[in-house]
């Protein structure tokens, strides 16, 4: 791996920086940059894990209780080679989790809110760097006891990664609601903790430490979204840790209270599990925009259109998710009233999306596209996200859902705002700023082989699950094929495992171009997009206190193709009277520039 | 628009007035009102959601717990008094002020430690009943938090005694001061609705 003090510095330090050990650079440190780097690469690894386990699940949909061939024996072992019936459960709880808390969300707020906040808005580093170090190895205990329960007597945890009660509060009930339950609690309980440093470090700083000129209304999208997530993360997990403390003490010290043996309320876990596992979803998608609207911008050479709106839309979006999570339990058996308060709440997010959407497409009107791969993964962002978006209001609507709940529409439309959405959005944000963090290019080429497989295979796996939903096909179940009027979707489920299949091999092509590139790839300029924002204004990768010297923002970050320069773009520390310039501006630019 | 103002190297950023440590320390003090905040949505809804509950006032000590309360009231006003010491640079009223709110503070814990034992002794435990198990739950988070309140009062306290803190520079005493306060509020709302309701 290429240090991040690779290049040569000229840093004015007030101390002669002491050589670090090899511990203090990449193990404990408390720079931004690699604590950035572990939680990608952390997150990365549980990508491959997490997808390997939805391998294993479509497999079992396409060809219910057959020995996978070679791999059978391996993973199976001691079932006979073949899905024991208790283990699929398990799997999809196992998925569910892994992609959610191990991948999703810290590669987002880990990983990049972790390495572009303080740069992107032109400070050495977050305002608690320690803070920070503790928050990365918060989760490196967690990784550890949330694998313990593949080992374990009972397995993993098999109640859903939403871990519906009773059945994960009694723990001799099924194989899987025993002691991988318990380490489940604890290790979420862990990434909470985790979650909540970074979250504290990451609005003090956004608050605190941006640049001389650094207005919060000259913030990029991609702050403006990773603070907004952060202050959801901050206000809606603490309930999430005090919702499992409970599950807890149900299950260790004989309290009931999910339990109506003992007085409790089993539709009490839904209320405070929804509670922050809807902010958690906005968690996972707001970083994703902010990303995008930074992409597309660039690749446009177009301001993006409606900052303002698109800022007060993220802020909407965060406010109205506090208010909508009885929309997970419009099957619980609530009071219809209280269902459709819900129902209404839920479509008003709806609003705000759209002023996104087309805010997007206004950005892409008009300008002068440059599709590299990370510009193709912003805009297949933009486009299955707003069918995602699109299946929910289906969901919203209480009396559709009582027929879709719980079915494979419900599947098609997580995966479509969060693999279609947040993902192809990492994939956008890794080629966009691999440059930056490790100072070598991806190759452009393998990245759009990658983009057409990826988005391809996508569809062909995900959009057929509106079908099957409607359908009526359930899902969490392991073998649809037992109900004579489901059996029939037995070869749709078939071709989309094929699908499947290619879609994990493509990534291969993601990660190779990744890997190699770490080493082979091309040197990277200071700015190799011609972006505007802060980042783009030192070395790629960075020096250790990110800039030579403080940086001074004179205008925000998306003067793109402005009438008034020469050039299509114009740093945010570049003033157009010239002020911050290093180098003398070109004749066209001084014309410009004397014109106003 | 504000913005992060730096007057001169290595020098505090403020925004509004506020330091970054206070700011964040604000923002850590939010999360701990949600987790509160889902502990007492449970409750309301577990007792509101049962047919039959404990008439308090039988079960709980309630005469001795809102001496107790009013114990932890007196200890923020303490508190207030220590601050308010070492802003005007008195030194020995900080000292006497944290000495006084590290007694009461352990005061109120020894006292909720014989209320819990009390009420073990009757059988009444965390399995025993929904009542039980809200009970000690709720107090017993609560109480961690003052445990975790009085070790920092140590520090502080014993920092003081050092002359640690001076009339320019005392921003530990504030920040101990918003969590103490902290406590005490949360204890309110508990002790309202677990004994006065």
């Amino acid at each position: 791996m290429t240090t991040h003090t690779g290049t040569a510095t000229h840093v004015t330090h007030d101390h002669p920086a002491a050589e670090k050990s090899f511990i203090q650079k990449y193990v404990f440190s408390i720079d931004h940059k690699v604590i950035g780097k572990q939680f990608l690469f952390s997150s990365l690894f549980f990508f491959v894990f997490g997808g390997l386990l939805a391998m294993l699940i479509r497999t079992q949909l396409a060809w219910p209780w057959q020995e996978i061939p070679g791999v059978g024996q391996f993973v199976y072992g001691n079932s006979g080679n073949i899905l024991a019936p208790e283990a699929y459960p398990a799997l999809v709880t196992m998925h569910g989790t892994i992609m959610i808390f191990f991948f999703i969300i810290p590669i987002l707020s880990g990983a990049f809110g972790n390495f572009l906040i303080p740069l992107m808005i032109g400070a050495k580093d977050m305002a608690f760097p320690r803070l920070n170090l503790l928050s990365y190895w918060f989760m490196v205990p967690a990784f550890f006891i949330m694998l313990a329960g593949f080992f374990v007597e009972g397995g993993t945890a098999a109640a859903g990664w939403t871990s519906y009660v009773p059945l994960s509060a009694l723990p001799d009930m099924v194989p899987g609601s025993g002691a991988g339950q318990t380490l489940w609690i604890v290790s979420l309980t862990l990434v909470g903790t985790s979650s909540l440093m970074g979250a504290i470090n990451y609005i003090t700083t956004v608050v605190m430490l941006r640049a001389k000129g650094m207005h919060m209304f000259r913030l990029p999208m991609t702050i403006w979204a990773l603070f907004i997530t952060a202050i959801l993360v901050l206000m809606a997990t603490p309930v999430l840790t005090s919702a499992l403390i409970l599950l807890f003490l149900d299950r260790t010290v004989g309290t009931h209270f999910f339990l109506p043996s003992g007085g409790g309320q089993v539709i009490l876990w839904q209320h405070l599990f929804w509670f922050y596992s809807h902010p958690a979803v906005y968690i996972m998608i707001l970083p994703a925009m902010g990303m995008a609207s930074d992409i597309i911008s660039c690749f446009a050479r177009k301001p993006l259109f409606g900052y303002k709106p698109m800022v007060f839309s993220i802020m909407a979006i965060a406010g109205l998710g506090f208010i909508v999570w009885g929309h997970h339990m419009f099957q619980s058996g609530m009071n219809p009233v209280l269902g459709t308060v819900f129902m209404t709440s839920t479509m008003m997010i709806a609003l705000p999306s759209a002023i996104k959407t087309f805010n997007w497409l206004a950005t892409l009107w008009g300008g002068q596209l440059r599709l590299t791969a990370p510009m193709l993964n912003a805009l297949a962002f933009v486009s299955t996200f707003v069918i995602g978006g699109l299946s929910g209001v289906f969901a919203a609507a209480t009396p559709v859902d009582i027929f879709i709940h719980d079915t494979y529409w419900i599947v098609g439309h997580i995966h479509y705002v969060l693999f279609g959405g947040s993902l192809f959005g990492v994939f956008a944000a890794v080629q966009y700023w691999f440059p930056k963090m490790f100072g070598r290019m991806m190759s452009d080429r393998w990245g759009k082989v990658h983009f057409v497989l990826t988005f391809v295979a996508f569809n062909l796996v995900f959009f057929p699950m509106f079908i099957l939903g409607a359908y009526g096909m359930p899902r969490r179940i392991a073998d649809y094929t037992s109900y004579n009027f489901l059996a029939p979707l037995q070869s749709l489920n078939q071709f989309m495992t094929l699908s499947a299949y290619v879609l994990a091999l493509s990534q291969l092509v993601l990660f190779g171009n990744f890997f190699y590139s770490l080493f082979r790839g091309q040197k990277a300029a200071d700015n190799p997009w011609q972006a505007n924002s802060l980042e783009w204004a030192t070395s790629s990768p960075p020096p250790e206190h990110n800039f030579h010297a403080e940086p001074v923002v004179y205008h925000g970050p998306y003067e793109y193709s402005s009438p008034e320069v020469a050039e299509d773009w114009l740093p945010q520390n570049h003033a157009l009277d010239g002020a911050g310039l290093k180098k003398t501006p070109t004749p066209a630019a001084a014309t410009g520039a004397a014109a106003d | 628009m504000a913005h992060a103002v730096i007057s001169e190297p290595h020098a505090t950023p403020t925004w509004q007035g506020i330091t970054t440590l206070k700011f964040a320390w604000w923002l850590f003090l939010a999360s701990e009102v949600m987790f509160f905040a889902g502990l007492i949505a449970a409750y309301i809804v577990l007792r509101a959601g049962s047919p039959v509950w404990p008439i308090v006032s039988e079960v709980l000590n309630v005469p001795l717990v809102a001496g107790n309360t009013f114990i932890l009231i007196v200890s923020s006003v303490t508190m207030v008094q220590a601050y308010a010491g070492i802003q005007a640079g008195n030194q020995s009223q900080l000292r006497n002020m944290l000495l006084a709110t590290t007694a009461l503070g352990i005061i109120f814990l020894g006292i909720q430690a014989f209320e819990w034992s009390a009420l073990l002794r009757e059988g009444e435990t965390a399995q025993s009943s929904l009542f039980g198990a809200t009970f000690y739950t709720l107090t017993g988070f609560h109480g961690l938090h003052v445990t975790g309140g009085v070790v920092g009062l140590v520090f502080v306290t014993l920092k003081a005694f050092r002359a640690g803190y001076t009339q320019a520079e005392h921003g530990g005493v504030e920040l101990m001061g918003l969590y103490w306060h902290f406590v005490d509020v949360v204890w309110i709302i508990l002790f309202t609705i677990v004994y006065l309701i």
